[in-house]
């Protein structure tokens, strides 16, 4: 329990001590230490790192597409059609001549796009639902839960199929299905952590000093559940893009000619013995950036546990 | 300044109802430093949360400055009465720095100033500017502590309500943070309650002290009475003993005081 | 000491490896237990429950425990193997730990743990075992052994709880009881009929007993001598009914910061603890 006086004055030896050092200056400062001690205890898991690693790349892919490769991939040369790996077209070409690698890149973006809009559209409202009914409780939680039960009882694909059957085919039909069914369990999630939360004595010194309602959900019970929305947000992004690319496959996401990977395994279907690379190559796309979701998701739980919140 | 009548709180309902304080009454002068002293499930948390606004299922009547209490307390109140919480490391939260748990006080009232009225506060209990931007699990037990009372404080409240404040320090960390109320009472005139098991502390703090048991007040009497080992009721005897130190004899005569009718 | 001690340490040292570096929880300490009671006072973070775990071998690692000699009745506890190890602990030195709550099964009757603690060391059948749970309920002064033998953990009160520890842990008939903080979780009457029991038991077998403790004043009035720890180290050793006349200023400064019901109020004397005393070697 004793100070640690060697750290107490950073001034000339660089970012490293200001870092570490045990007195932070402004609230500024110290977020940048949390965040490294973090970043620290999550850099020293290998797992972690890779999973990592895979995602960066997806991101850097899908920002530096133009760059990285000739065309947009729907270019069609109908004379270069199913050529195998080679060192004109790196990945191959697939029916209709198109190159494989440039699909694959641009379709990286479309991917992004899908999992940031499903995060953005399911973390608010799972993580309102559910503060709502865990802090209110009563009525209020009861009506809240069996709504989100409703969503709960729906299997993805089939209501994804009935979305864009209703309402035609296209990628921000296909994420609303996929939003529709995959934001209920954040509201479950984020409930049993308010309700875990509510009775500490941190909330009760709150409401003593006559924090109003609002006040306490945003400002004490949210910043203490966004480590397990977090966590299971990113495994979630595995079964998402899994879910995407189903629809893709049967034609119910994003329509042709956008390079959707689930699209290109459907229409490489029917090549896949002789030239199989046109299925498999976005095939393995896809596994790789769900195992990189899940290998994040796993380190990033390990990192964020609240039970291991004591350590500094 | 402060008058409880006959304040009854029960949990559940019918037959299997727990009543953890029945009909409580004692009174407070201004200035003054009251205990309530019990063992667990004496209903003397109770007593405070009810007081405090935490719970709202009471029956009975309460005043505190004058105004008569109702199920709900308004931010008025609040201004008045703060509380001080007996776990140092579930009272703050965990993912706010000093700077925001005594700020948000100051947000709440819209007091205005809140960067002076902070570091003011901080000095106040004996925490430099350096414990500012730290988070609570930066700090130690004793620390935190003090960050809560600083917290209570902030508001500049006439009364506070003291939840076995330090029941889980150590023994030297206690001195420091007892000795730091005690001089916040003088300073500012405050009045306290202050609620423990252990009978040392209250004996130190406080000039008149109400024992409970099982719901119930057992006693009143006050710190002379004490130290004169001069108590009425058994129980009260019985508590005076055992927080005396062990003595194998006097543990024979131990009896159990079994919840009353 | 004429006889030989029952319990002997010597140079006691246990280290944790943690991210921030290595963290030595107990520096050197040495001392000998007869049949007496023994407490070892101590704030957080003193070292005084490591302690206590070490001697059992209780430490997990990241903690390594090392020591010059840790004798037990003449065998030496830290070259012996993992049989005889097994079959001290529990056996002949047990431990009763500080919140019931924790060190019983819930799942568990309370009959059936203790049952289960007797019979491990020894060759006792299962009617045998439930004759001594139903006995060692009976000397902890269980008014009602039969209901609470088959009675769940969460069902007792904290002090019954307890007192139900204190049987299971007694019943293999051990020589030497290592107590951790057993009666802090406890009120204060309900502590002292604890105390009570453990007293009688002690006294009435002949054991041992190493009282680790937060409570200066407790350890005081119960136990036969005082070991007083801080930062790792002993830093005095002295007769229980002599505390007062403690020389040491960090013994003497914490008796001094307690307040006490018959002194009047006011400031109490604040403890400064002086660097010298990390490194202080007794």
């Amino acid at each position: 329990m004793s100070e640690n006086v060697a750290g107490a004055s950073w001034k000339g030896r660089g970012l490293r001590a200001w870092l570490l050092v045990d007195s932070p200056e402004s609230l500024f400062h110290a977020r940048c230490q949390r965040l490294y001690l973090s970043w620290r205890a999550f850099s020293a898991n290998p797992i972690a790192m890779t999973g990592l690693l895979i995602i960066v790349a997806l991101v850097l892919a899908a920002i530096f597409a133009p760059l990285i490769t000739g065309g947009n991939g729907t270019e069609q040369v109908l004379g270069d059609r199913l050529l195998p790996p080679g060192a004109a077209h790196w990945l191959g070409t697939d029916e209709l001549g198109r190159d494989i690698y440039q699909r694959i890149v641009w379709g990286s973006r479309i991917t992004l796009y899908i999992v940031g809009l499903v995060a953005i559209i399911v973390v608010p409202i799972g993580m309102v639902i559910g503060t709502v009914a865990g802090y209110v409780g009563g009525w209020v939680d009861n009506v809240l839960m069996r709504f989100t039960d409703i969503f709960l009882a729906f299997p993805r694909l089939i209501l994804a199929l009935a979305f864009v059957s209703a309402l035609g085919p296209g990628i921000e039909n296909a994420v609303l299905a996929i939003a529709l069914t995959t934001w209920s369990p954040y509201a479950r999630l984020t409930r049993a952590e308010t309700i875990t939360i509510r009775n500490s004595e941190y909330i009760m010194a709150a409401r003593l000093q006559g924090a109003s309602r609002l006040r306490i959900l945003y400002g004490h019970v949210v910043p203490l559940c966004v480590s397990s929305v977090v966590i299971r947000l990113t495994l979630d992004m595995a079964g998402v893009i899994l879910t995407a690319a189903g629809l893709g496959f049967l034609g119910l996401g994003a329509q042709p000619p956008l390079p959707e990977w689930g699209a290109m395994i459907s229409t490489g279907r029917q090549f896949l013995l002789d030239q199989w690379w046109v299925a498999t190559i976005p095939g393995i796309a896809i596994f790789t950036v769900s195992l990189g979701f899940n290998l994040l998701g796993d380190g990033l739980r390990d990192v964020l546990d609240p039970k291991s919140e004591g350590r500094a | 300044m402060i008058q409880v009548r006959d304040l009854s709180v029960a949990f559940g309902r019918g037959a299997h109802a727990v009543r953890a304080a029945r009909d409580v009454s004692f009174h407070v002068a201004q200035g003054e430093s009251f205990g309530l002293v019990g063992e667990s499930g004496s209903g003397k948390s109770t007593v405070l949360r009810a007081l405090s606004g935490l719970l709202t299922n009471w029956t009975g009547a309460m005043t505190v400055g004058g105004r008569t209490l109702g199920p709900r307390r308004d931010k008025a109140f609040y201004k008045l009465v703060q509380m001080v919480f007996q776990d140092p490391y579930g009272s703050l939260h965990p993912r706010h720095t000093v700077d925001r748990i005594l700020g948000e006080p100051v947000a709440i009232h819209r007091l205005g100033d809140a960067d002076a009225r902070i570091a003011r506060a901080l000095e106040n209990v004996g925490l430099g500017a350096r414990f500012r931007y730290r988070y609570p699990h930066q700090l130690s037990g004793g620390q935190r502590q003090r960050v809560a009372v600083a917290r209570a404080l902030i508001l500049e409240p006439k009364v506070l309500l003291l939840d076995e404040p330090t029941s889980a320090l150590d023994v030297s960390i206690q001195a420091e943070v007892l000795n730091l109320l005690e001089r916040i009472k003088r300073e500012r005139g405050l009045t306290y309650i202050l609620v423990s098991h252990n009978l040392s502390v209250v004996a130190h703090m406080c000039a008149r002290l109400a024992v409970m048991n099982h719901g119930a007040v057992v006693e009143e009497l006050t710190v002379d009475q004490l130290r004169a080992h001069a108590p009425t009721h058994a129980y009260t005897r019985q508590l005076l003993t055992a927080s005396l130190g062990y003595d194998r004899a006097a543990v024979e005569r131990f009896e159990d005081f079994a919840e009353s009718a | 000491m004429s006889a030989r001690p029952l319990l002997s340490v010597e140079d006691l040292r246990v280290d944790f490896a943690t991210p921030k570096g290595v963290v030595e929880a107990v520096r050197g300490v040495s001392f000998d237990v007869g049949r007496e009671k023994l407490g070892v006072v101590g704030e957080s973070g003193s070292g005084k429950s490591v302690t206590g775990r070490a001697i059992l071998g209780l430490v997990r690692p990241p903690g390594k425990i090392r020591a010059r000699r840790i004798e037990f009745d003449g065998i030496d506890l830290l070259s012996t193997d993992r049989r005889t190890l097994n079959q001290i602990r529990g056996g002949r030195i047990s431990m009763v730990m500080q919140d019931p709550k924790f060190s019983l099964n819930p799942v568990i009757t309370v009959g059936k743990q203790i049952a289960e603690a007797y019979r491990l060391h020894g060759d006792a059948g299962r009617k045998a075992a439930k004759r001594r749970a139903l006995d060692m309920l009976a000397a902890v002064r269980i008014r009602d052994p039969e209901r609470v033998y088959n009675a769940y953990p969460h069902e007792v009160s904290g002090g019954m709880g307890q007192r139900i520890m204190i049987a299971m842990m007694l019943s293999p008939d051990p020589d030497l009881l290592i107590a951790d903080e057993p009666t802090s979780a406890l009120d204060v009457t309900v502590q002292m009929q604890v105390l009570a029991i453990l007293d009688d038991l002690v006294t009435q077998r002949g054991m041992g007993l190493i009282f680790i403790s937060h409570d200066l004043n407790l350890v005081a009035s119960f136990c036969d001598r005082v070991l007083i720890m801080y930062a790792g180290r002993i830093m005095e050793v002295c007769d229980a009914k002599r505390l007062n006349e403690a020389r040491h200023p960090y013994t003497r400064g914490l008796l001094n910061c307690l307040p006490r019901i018959d002194e009047p109020g006011g400031n109490l004397p604040v403890l400064n603890r002086d660097p010298a005393w990390v490194d202080q070697r007794l």
